[in-house]
């Protein structure tokens, strides 16, 4: 003990405060070989022809990319793929749907993915590669510094222009079957082809995305090495499916309030545990949708939250096909994590914490525009919190943050572009 | 049928007695063993009683410590101190607290002495009065007046008893399981809810029965619920007595299997006082039943009298006010069965749809039974017996009874699932430690294989370092302290970490 092994990895000085939740061999960084050269081609043509500098282009050392062998943290290899181990599996659920109390199982979650398809997919989600003019990764909007959420309102693309939407923070998001907030996508491979191909966001096309990816060959080892059916070339598919598995594995189920669920009785302050006990009454009523384990029940619910000054209204889940009923409606997102993806709701309109939880308190239908005829879901009520009840509230979300599996920002990606 | 109630009856009596008994011997603090019946035990005496069985009540005793709190002390505290198991018994006079229970295996028991009661008075400002989310949890005796939210709410807790509960005046609903499977209500009196008094809520396998229900907005509510049993109640003077729904846009998507039998559905003529936008507030008043999109519900032997807009309504969502439409639930009730009950002077004052639907049909009579929108394969016995409007096409029942089911609550208790991984350890590592640890790599701790080096064979060392970590190298941030397992959980994670092989 004490003696650092020949074989330990060496650590990424400039990712953030940094766990490789992937577990081992992902930043396998520490010897150089020939695809080094190949590789700062490969970053001089990409950067040609997307027409830009990518800026600093080579990274600081050039390094044979390598996948993991080993499961991201939280999941246990079993037959060859990654299975997550969590203490609610001992729970179970009414009718299986995965929504209850404290002690109640989770909804079933995509995992059976093997570690190289797992941090294949690391290194996609951070790699700008992925959009048309190579200056915007899937980690630029959906930031691990930011609980995969973006510090900004509403996202900007990559023409420089903003999105409709504040982006979705991802932890937990494998255990979803409704993606994106007006619910529209149903499997992650499904709703990953929306940013890819958005004109105002990543822009890309299939084909493109394609041709520039077969045209670096560490993307071409590392696939062939993640997908057998990719030897012979690398599909779109394989794109969305090493994504999916990457964002499968970003599991939050051990804050604070999971311990308390556990039976640890002084995990929580006194001050969340009020908060804890405001946010399941019947007079709140959070918990109605914002179900445990996840804090969501995964419903499209119309609650009549404001756009911000100037922004159109966002007919949400009608504009996705639902029935009119369902104007302005969006998914129930949930809350893990949820103090630190500010700004709020679906268009970033509240700037903190407080301004979205007070929200709910300012009256059924309050900020529903003039002429807009909204069904409010029956469950925004006039509840007549206390100032004192809002800000335990907020001390209770807090006590639902958990990035101990954060997987690590990669220090380089195969395109040899600055990481997202 | 009446024997059997009268057996369910005298068990009730029983327990209701030994309760009171074991208060008035009972006086302190300090925990004693006495015998108390748990949840679990009342359910399997229920059940047996239900069936015709003799349930032995003796056998429905154990041994658990009785924590009792006196007026001026908090409920609270004692739930704090007590461990499954255990009683906490509530002697008569005022409580002004929340109280929630987030462990397994706790009765609450309120002590009723010469006509005082322990009551729980929100004031008009506290939210619920009984929260929990444990499994095999008993609520009894209690009076609860003044709260804002529920006087008593389940979230996800199995193997539940409320009964014998004495509810006023407490907000949104009185006595609200949700997300539960198996659980027994009965024997509790409530009124001035502005939504549902008895609310079962996303549940399997519930039995209410032997409550009075009187001036709620609904008296009692089965929503998105399978295999509910609604029987010997008293429903009155509440906008609608009892219903049976699906509610579109929740994650339990069906209700089906719910048998509604010898209730007394009486003068639910309650102006409607529910929040606006809520669902009940849909509740047309004076309608003694409504069957909203749920399945196979049998309606027998029950008095529907008096019910100024109609006696029975059976719909679909589309005919029913402030309903957002759910593709993933079906919209019809199916296969409602409408055996024999006693149906008069129902649907003296019908509302505007309902005179719509009798100018179509060419009579002036309000209807005792009323179906609108679609559904198929429902039936009822004897329809020349009551007046209707909308059930031409409903053939003849093949049952004549339902005394066939007994009761729907389960043999053995709903247990949590068995573990497929049943390592203790293995589930705390991959949970907890995996976060900071790997076997061969340096993450935010050293590796694995380095502290299998330092400890091999000593998992009480590690047990005891993890609870109280000591910084102990210089090129590694100080491991949080991990004290908050128990003993044993901490051995386990040590033992399976010793193993751990890549």
């Amino acid at each position: 003990m004490g003696m650092p092994t020949g074989r330990a990895v060496r650590r990424n000085a400039a990712g953030p405060r940094a766990r490789s939740g992937t577990g081992g061999g992902r930043l396998v960084a520490a010897a150089c070989c020939g695809a080094a050269t190949a590789l700062n081609v490969c970053a001089v043509l990409l950067a040609m022809a997307f027409g830009a500098a990518a800026q600093g282009a080579a990274p600081p050392q050039p390094a044979p990319f390598e996948l993991a062998t080993q499961c991201a943290a939280g999941f246990v290899l079993r037959e060859g793929v990654c299975r997550l181990h969590s203490a609610y599996q001992q729970y179970t659920s009414l009718q299986g749907a995965g929504v209850g109390g404290l002690k109640a199982g989770l909804p079933a979650l995509r995992d059976g993915y093997t570690p190289q398809q797992i941090d294949l997919g690391r290194y996609l989600f951070f790699d700008p590669v992925l959009s048309r003019n190579g200056r915007i990764a899937c980690a630029s909007c959906h930031d691990p510094g930011h609980g995969f959420s973006d510090a900004r309102p509403r996202s900007v693309g990559v023409a420089g222009g903003e999105t409709a939407r504040h982006a979705p923070g991802l932890w937990n998001v494998g255990f979803l079957h409704r993606l994106f907030r007006d619910g529209r996508a149903r499997t992650l491979e499904e709703q990953v082809q929306g940013p890819l191909y958005g004109a105002r966001e990543m822009g890309n096309t299939p084909e493109g995305l394609v041709q520039r990816l077969s045209a670096i060959p560490a993307y071409r080892r590392l696939f062939g090495a993640s997908f057998a059916d990719a030897r012979d070339g690398i599909r779109s598919e394989h794109v969305y499916r090493a994504l999916a598995a990457f964002e499968s594995s970003l599991i939050a189920l051990n804050s604070r309030y999971d311990l308390y669920a556990q039976g640890v009785a002084d995990a929580l302050s006194p001050a969340e545990l009020e908060g804890l006990n405001v946010f399941r009454s019947f007079v709140a009523r959070c918990t109605e949708c914002h179900t445990p384990p996840l804090f969501t029940n995964q419903q499209l619910a119309v609650i009549g939250t404001p756009e911000p000054p100037g922004h159109p209204f966002d007919a949400g889940a009608q504009a996705a096909g639902s029935d009119a009923r369902l104007r302005g409606g969006f998914k129930v997102p949930g809350l893990r994590n949820v103090a630190l993806t500010a700004p709020y709701e679906h268009s970033g309109g509240f700037t903190r914490l407080r301004d979205a939880v007070a929200f709910y308190n300012l009256g059924r239908g309050h900020a529903v525009p003039p002429g807009e005829r909204l069904s409010i879901h029956w469950q925004i009520s006039e509840p007549h919190l206390s100032e004192r009840e809002i800000d335990r509230l907020v001390d209770f979300l807090g006590a639902l943050t958990d990035e101990s599996f954060k997987p690590q920002r990669p220090a380089a990606v195969p395109s040899g572009l600055p990481p997202g | 049928m009446n024997l059997r109630m009268l057996g369910v009856a005298a068990i009730a009596l029983l327990m209701a007695g030994l309760g009171w008994f074991v208060a008035q011997r009972q006086t302190g603090e300090a925990p004693v063993a006495v015998p108390v019946a748990s949840a679990g035990a009342t359910l399997a005496a229920a059940r047996a009683a239900g069936s015709g069985a003799s349930g032995n009540t003796l056998d429905a005793v154990r041994q658990g410590k009785v924590w009792v709190v006196q007026d001026g002390e908090s409920i609270q505290a004692a739930i704090g101190r007590a461990q499954p198991g255990d009683t906490v018994q509530v002697m008569p006079g005022t409580y002004r607290e929340t109280t929630y229970i987030d462990k397994d295996d706790i009765t609450l028991l309120g002590v009723i002495q010469g006509g005082s009661w322990p009551t729980l008075d929100g004031e008009g400002q506290r939210n619920d009065a009984v929260l929990y989310s444990g499994n095999g949890i008993r609520v009894e005796n209690l009076k609860v007046i003044g709260y804002k939210g529920n006087a008593i709410m389940g979230q996800a807790g199995n193997n539940f008893v409320i009964r014998h509960n004495w509810i006023a005046n407490t907000g949104v609903y009185g006595i609200f399981p949700e997300l539960g499977q198996n659980g027994l209500v009965e024997h509790n009196i409530l009124t001035g809810i502005e939504d549902a008094a008895i609310y079962i809520g996303m549940c399997d396998n519930v039995h209410v029965a032997h409550n009075e229900v009187y001036g709620n907005v609904a008296g009692i509510e089965v929503e998105n619920s399978r295999h509910v049993i609604v029987e010997n109640n008293v429903a009155t003077d509440n906008a609608g007595g009892i219903l049976a729904f699906i509610t579109p846009g929740l994650p339990i998507k069906t209700t089906f299997d719910v048998i509604i039998r010898n209730n007394f559905i009486v003068a639910n003529n309650h102006r409607n006082f529910a929040a606006v936008g809520s669902i009940v507030s849909g509740v047309p008043p004076g309608t003694g039943v409504i069957i909203m999109a749920a399945d196979d519900v049998i309606i027998e032997n029950n008095v529907i009298r008096g019910n100024r807009n109609a006696g029975l309504i059976i719909a679909d969502h589309a005919s029913f006010a402030n309903i957002t439409p759910d593709p993933e639930a079906d919209p019809y009730p199916d296969r409602v069965q409408i055996l024999r009950n006693f149906f008069a002077d129902n649907g003296t004052d019908p509302m505007k749809e309902i005179q719509a639907l009798m100018l179509t049909a060419l009579t002036r009579q309000g209807p005792d039974v009323v179906a609108v929108g679609g559904g198929h394969d429902s039936c009822a016995i004897d329809k020349g017996a009551f007046k209707w409007l909308g059930i031409k096409d409903y053939g003849t029942c093949r049952r004549s009874s339902s005394a066939d089911v007994a009761t729907y609550l389960l043999a053995q208790p709903a247990a949590p699932r068995k573990l497929e991984i049943t390592d203790k350890g293995k589930l705390l590592y991959a949970g907890i430690c995996a976060g900071c640890h790997a076997y061969n790599q340096r993450l935010i701790g050293p590796p694995v294989r380095e502290i299998q080096a330092l400890y091999a064979g000593n998992a009480q060392g590690i047990a005891d370092f993890i609870a109280n970590p000591a910084k102990k190298r210089d090129d590694f941030p100080p491991m949080p302290p991990q004290g908050h397992l128990s003993a044993d959980q901490r051995l386990a994670v040590a033992q399976y970490l010793l193993g751990v092989q890549k």
